[in-house]
């Protein structure tokens, strides 16, 4: 059966019928349908179909016509209903989507004021991305990792010629103007500028030095080859070092990085005695000379600690803890009572490669060997890296557990199994962790892993014994997560928070050392 | 060392564009840092051999954007003008007695999609070679007749772009290089040869455009002088038409500005001026025809420019989509027509629907139709339905294209100059084909226009294109 409606004088858009036309016949029983201005063209179409009556015989191109097929007399008045809602209905803009350039030219034609480019593309596709940035004159910041170092070598080659930031590769971590980027901590601005080969050091100083009550004039990236390649030569270290020196706002200089290669250190270490402003370096786990602008620093906390007094013009002290020795006595009496002599091992489960490594040197050699995943002795190199080995201390950010899985600074995952595995292995006596919060980091890193901390901690208790857990935060209360919110959730559940990741370490020794082990 | 660079971004606003996790735009955005998400993609879906291939063009040391810039910059300054109107056989360079030119890259008789077959029939009843479709078909088969691309010969065809002999056709100059270019006249919509319907009615009318309307319009334009085709098309932009799938005002334009030189016609009647004047008010697509020859004497002015990447030819013969590309010469780079995904005229569906037809795309090499979508808010239902859709068209066509129009502006857009220029490495590197707007025929020879509506051109033609570029250039330098 048929329906056919005529509305005279009412026209509409061809487009907007044909629109209708596929709505109707979408319809389950439609046969045919033709929703369509009652052109000469469409009369015919119409009388071929037989869809027609007197009425569309002497239809207009002015006039409306709906005709529809069906076998079932509901769909045709269902059919009837939606054609005439359809036609009435106001079109809306959709959803107001900003528009995304797919490229970097198309970005910098339509956005002129780009001067930082983030890159964070798989490795084989940035590096063609970075040396477009330069060359629009833009700086880059590369996140990505996987780059090879002779690709390294080029775009730095390029970037300084054109006197551009190119921080990274592998580069997590930046404060430019105030802003962190990619996984950095909202930290006062102040007279100290850093310029770091470590992400997670650039934001254990970058959170001491406020935490010291100064602030950060800017926080450089470089990437972990830029000190370590005799090609790279510190290429961005020395640019960083020179654009601080030039910057009214920088007082005093800090650096930080792995140990570097020789002639590198040398031409650093120059460039900063060179730079008439106070220099700190920390090269993690190695010491140097200090000479007349120049000083180095035994921690991440120290170098932060030695900046804020230079900036200050104050006199630097070494202490080992900044809560009072009585406190330090308190909580290490506490800790170590309730050891039970069968808990004889420390394990560290980063997530914060550097912090890693920090606590791996400071208690290598006081615990007599901490096995590891890279340790410099192949004696104490973690046959499984899945499993621990007496004192162990894993960084959970390494390729090996990460594969395939985010990182656990994002993600807590795979540190969380870690507990868990850790947590049925009766010779743990101790527990040491960092929290890394910030943006890019997981929005409830501490609160991610608490329950796993708690079972471990019941699970001690039930095998007779105490495991002491301590950690330290890096970050500040102006991070989203918010640091004394994350210290009250730790502290929840009897975890002991130390100011920083050293004095967690030191901490760690003093425990170990009253309980004998 | 020259560190200025940075200590003058310690003095700026952070402004960044962010390539990859986008939470990193977020989180700087949170911060009120003006953050740019870069919607990447991997080039041609991350396939290393494309990447390889782009890095090599880059390596040889051709001064690609060189070369672009010269084909961009002959574009903008073209100066296309109607002449006059002619006969195919006279006027078409290379044009034979026994020729028929056709849509798209080449193609045999064999091949040959229902429309276009349809428009080879109807093309060869209209010149009086067959008097029925049967006979017609035995001729078109027996290769008498020799089919050649009207891109071959300065020329384009919509849908199936069959020029005949003894057609008149429409002549462009583009006196800024003197080259010339040529298109029939359009026949309106319903059944029509350029769909591939060859009926008695299609016959009469092509009959009675080569009596009538075109001594009618060659008399009236000489009368009126060059058109300046230029100015009409930046004139269409700005009243709602893209010059492709909307023409109403350019057709308006052009009756406007030869009426008074018709109605001083004193060789016709007032009703065979007034039977032209019909014809023209009843065919919105009259202008295509106009359109389309202008792009092609555009376009044709940045073809052949050693080390150019530019996209000089996108054209369709219902059975093969293929490109040309400026520094590659005459070369075509061909994959499957694909089928349009559109709107249909009511009692038709995508089961009627032939493969993509037509050398109509000539507009959207010259920075309009598709690209001018933005200035056609009429027609948005045809890519996705609001005017935000048709203006993101447009946006995007600006990753693909070396220039932005000097003539060609968009009100919408704050009269921002249309995209121009399609680089195949942009597309190439960018995963973002040109966005083409066009007409569906039936694929049964003789029915005609079934619907309307946006294709994506195959992928394959620029990859192949890429590959022969850079062979083609990886040993000059």
């Amino acid at each position: 059966m048929k329906e056919i409606y005529v509305e005279k004088d009412s026209y509409f858009d061809s487009v907007v019928l044909m629109l209708i036309n596929r709505e109707i016949k979408k319809i389950e029983g439609v046969t045919e349908a033709v929703v369509a201005m009652g052109t000469p063209m469409n009369l015919d179409l119409l009388g071929d179909l037989q869809m027609d009556n007197d009425e569309v015989k002497g239809a207009t191109p002015n006039d409306l016509i709906i005709a529809v097929e069906s076998d079932d007399a509901a769909v045709l008045a269902e059919a009837m209903e939606v054609a005439k809602k359809k036609l009435t209905e106001r079109g809306s803009s959709g959803e107001s989507e900003t528009y995304k350039p797919a490229t970097l030219d198309a970005a910098v034609n339509t956005y002129s004021d780009i001067n930082m480019v983030v890159i964070s593309l798989p490795g084989a596709f940035a590096p063609s991305q970075v040396r477009k940035a330069l060359n629009q004159g833009k700086h880059v910041m590369l996140f990505s990792d996987n780059i090879p170092l002779e690709q390294e070598i080029a775009l730095k080659k390029l970037a300084s010629e054109k006197g551009l930031l190119m921080m990274g590769p592998d580069c997590g971590t930046a404060i430019i103007n105030g802003k962190p980027l990619c996984f950095a901590n909202v930290v006062k601005q102040g007279p100290i500028g850093v310029v770091g080969a470590s992400g997670t050091g650039l934001q254990e100083i970058t959170c001491s030095i406020e935490k010291f009550g100064s602030g950060v004039s800017q926080g450089i990236g470089t990437g972990g080859r830029d000190l370590k390649s005799e090609e790279i030569g510190g290429t961005m270290m020395l640019m960083g070092i020179e654009a601080l020196k030039n910057d009214p706002e920088t007082k005093v200089i800090t650096i930080v990085s792995k140990p570097p290669v020789e002639s590198v250190a040398k031409k650093v270490i120059d460039a900063l005695e060179n730079s008439g402003k106070p220099g700190v370096v920390h090269f993690i786990g190695l010491d140097g000379e200090d000479t007349a602008n120049v000083r180095f620093a035994k921690n991440l906390e120290e170098a932060a600690k030695m900046a804020v007094a230079l900036a200050n013009g104050e006199k630097f002290e070494r202490i080992l803890f900044t809560i009072s020795d009585s406190e330090v006595e308190a909580i290490v009496a506490k800790e170590s009572a309730g050891i039970a002599v069968h808990q004889k091992y420390l394990r560290g489960l980063y997530t914060g490669g550097t912090l890693a490594d920090e606590a791996m040197i400071l208690l290598n050699e006081s615990l007599g060997g901490v096995f590891s995943f890279d340790h410099v002795d192949k004696n104490y190199i973690l046959k499984d890296p899945f499993k621990s080995t007496a004192h162990t201390i894993v960084d959970l950010g390494e390729d090996v557990f990460t594969n395939g899985r985010p990182h656990p600074m994002i993600e807590p995952g795979t540190r969380d199994d870690r507990i868990l595995l850790e947590a049925k292995d009766k010779e743990v006596a101790l527990m040491l962790l960092d929290v890394v919060i910030g943006y890019g980091s997981h929005p409830d890193p501490a609160g991610a892993i608490l329950d796993s901390l708690q079972l471990a901690k019941d699970n001690a208790k039930k095998n007779g014994g105490y495991l002491s857990i301590v950690a330290s935060i890096t970050g500040t209360e102006g991070d989203f997560q918010g640091f004394a919110e994350q210290k009250r959730k730790l502290e929840s559940i009897g975890i002991v928070v130390m100011p920083s990741n050293y004095q967690a370490s030191m901490l760690v020794l003093k425990i170990m050392e009253k309980v004998g082990k | 060392m020259d560190v200025k660079a940075i200590n003058k971004l310690f003095t700026q606003d952070l402004v960044v564009a962010n390539m990859g996790l986008e939470s990193f735009a977020d989180n700087l955005r949170e911060q009120d840092v003006k953050a740019i998400q870069i919607g990447w993609k991997p080039p041609a879906g991350g396939d290393p051999k494309l990447v390889a291939m782009l890095d090599a063009i880059e390596a040889s040391g051709v001064d690609v954007a060189a070369a672009n810039a010269k084909a961009v910059k002959n574009m903008m300054t073209s100066k296309p003008v109607l002449m006059d109107i002619g006969v195919a056989l006279d006027d078409i360079p290379g044009m034979e007695e026994k020729m028929f030119l056709h849509a798209g890259p080449p193609v045999s008789w064999e091949r040959m999609s229902g429309p276009t077959r349809g428009a080879v029939i109807g093309g060869i009843i209209f010149e009086g070679w067959a008097s029925t479709p049967e006979e017609a078909e035995k001729l078109a088969a027996s290769g008498a007749i020799k089919f050649d691309p009207c891109h071959h010969h300065s020329t384009v065809g919509p849908m199936a772009g069959i020029v005949t002999p003894s057609m008149p056709v429409w002549i462009v100059k583009n006196e800024a290089f003197g080259n010339y270019s040529y298109a029939t006249l359009n026949e309106g919509l319903g059944k029509v040869l350029r769909y591939g319907a060859y009926g008695e009615e299609v016959n009469n009318r092509l009959q009675w455009m080569k009596d009538l309307l075109a001594p009618v319009l060659k008399a009236a334009l000489a009368a009126h002088g060059p058109l300046d085709m230029k100015n009409i098309i930046a004139q269409v932009l700005q009243m709602g038409d893209e010059g492709h799938n909307r023409n109403r005002a350019g057709t308006s334009i052009v009756i406007r500005e030869l009426a008074s030189d018709l109605v001083k016609l004193k060789d016709f009647s007032k009703e065979e001026i007034a039977e032209v004047f019909d014809f023209l008010n009843e065919n919105d697509h009259f202008f295509l025809n106009l359109s389309m020859p202008t792009a092609k004497a555009i376009i044709d002015s940045a073809h052949n420019i050693e080390g150019s990447t530019i996209v000089t030819v996108l054209a369709r013969n219902g059975t093969d989509f293929g490109i040309r590309v400026s520094g590659l010469g005459d070369e075509w780079f061909i994959d499957q027509a694909p089928i349009v995904d559109g709107l249909y005229l009511p009692g038709y569906t995508e089961d009627d629907a032939a493969r993509d037809i037509g050398d109509s795309t000539i507009t959207e090499t010259a920075g309009f139709g598709g690209f001018a979508m933005a200035a056609a808010p009429a027609i948005v239902k045809f890519v996705g339905g609001s005017p935000e859709d048709a203006l993101n068209v447009t946006k995007r066509m600006y990753e693909i294209t070396d220039g932005e129009n000097t003539i060609f502006q968009i009100p919408i857009l704050d009269f921002r100059g249309t995209p121009t220029g399609i680089n195949l490495l942009k597309v190439i590197e960018s995963g973002i084909l040109p966005a083409i707007n066009t007409g569906i025929a039936h694929k049964t020879p003789g029915i005609g226009m079934v619907g309307a509506g946006l294709v994506d051109p195959p992928m394959k033609c620029f990859t192949d294109a890429l590959a022969a570029f850079a062979k083609e250039y990886s040993n000059k330098k």
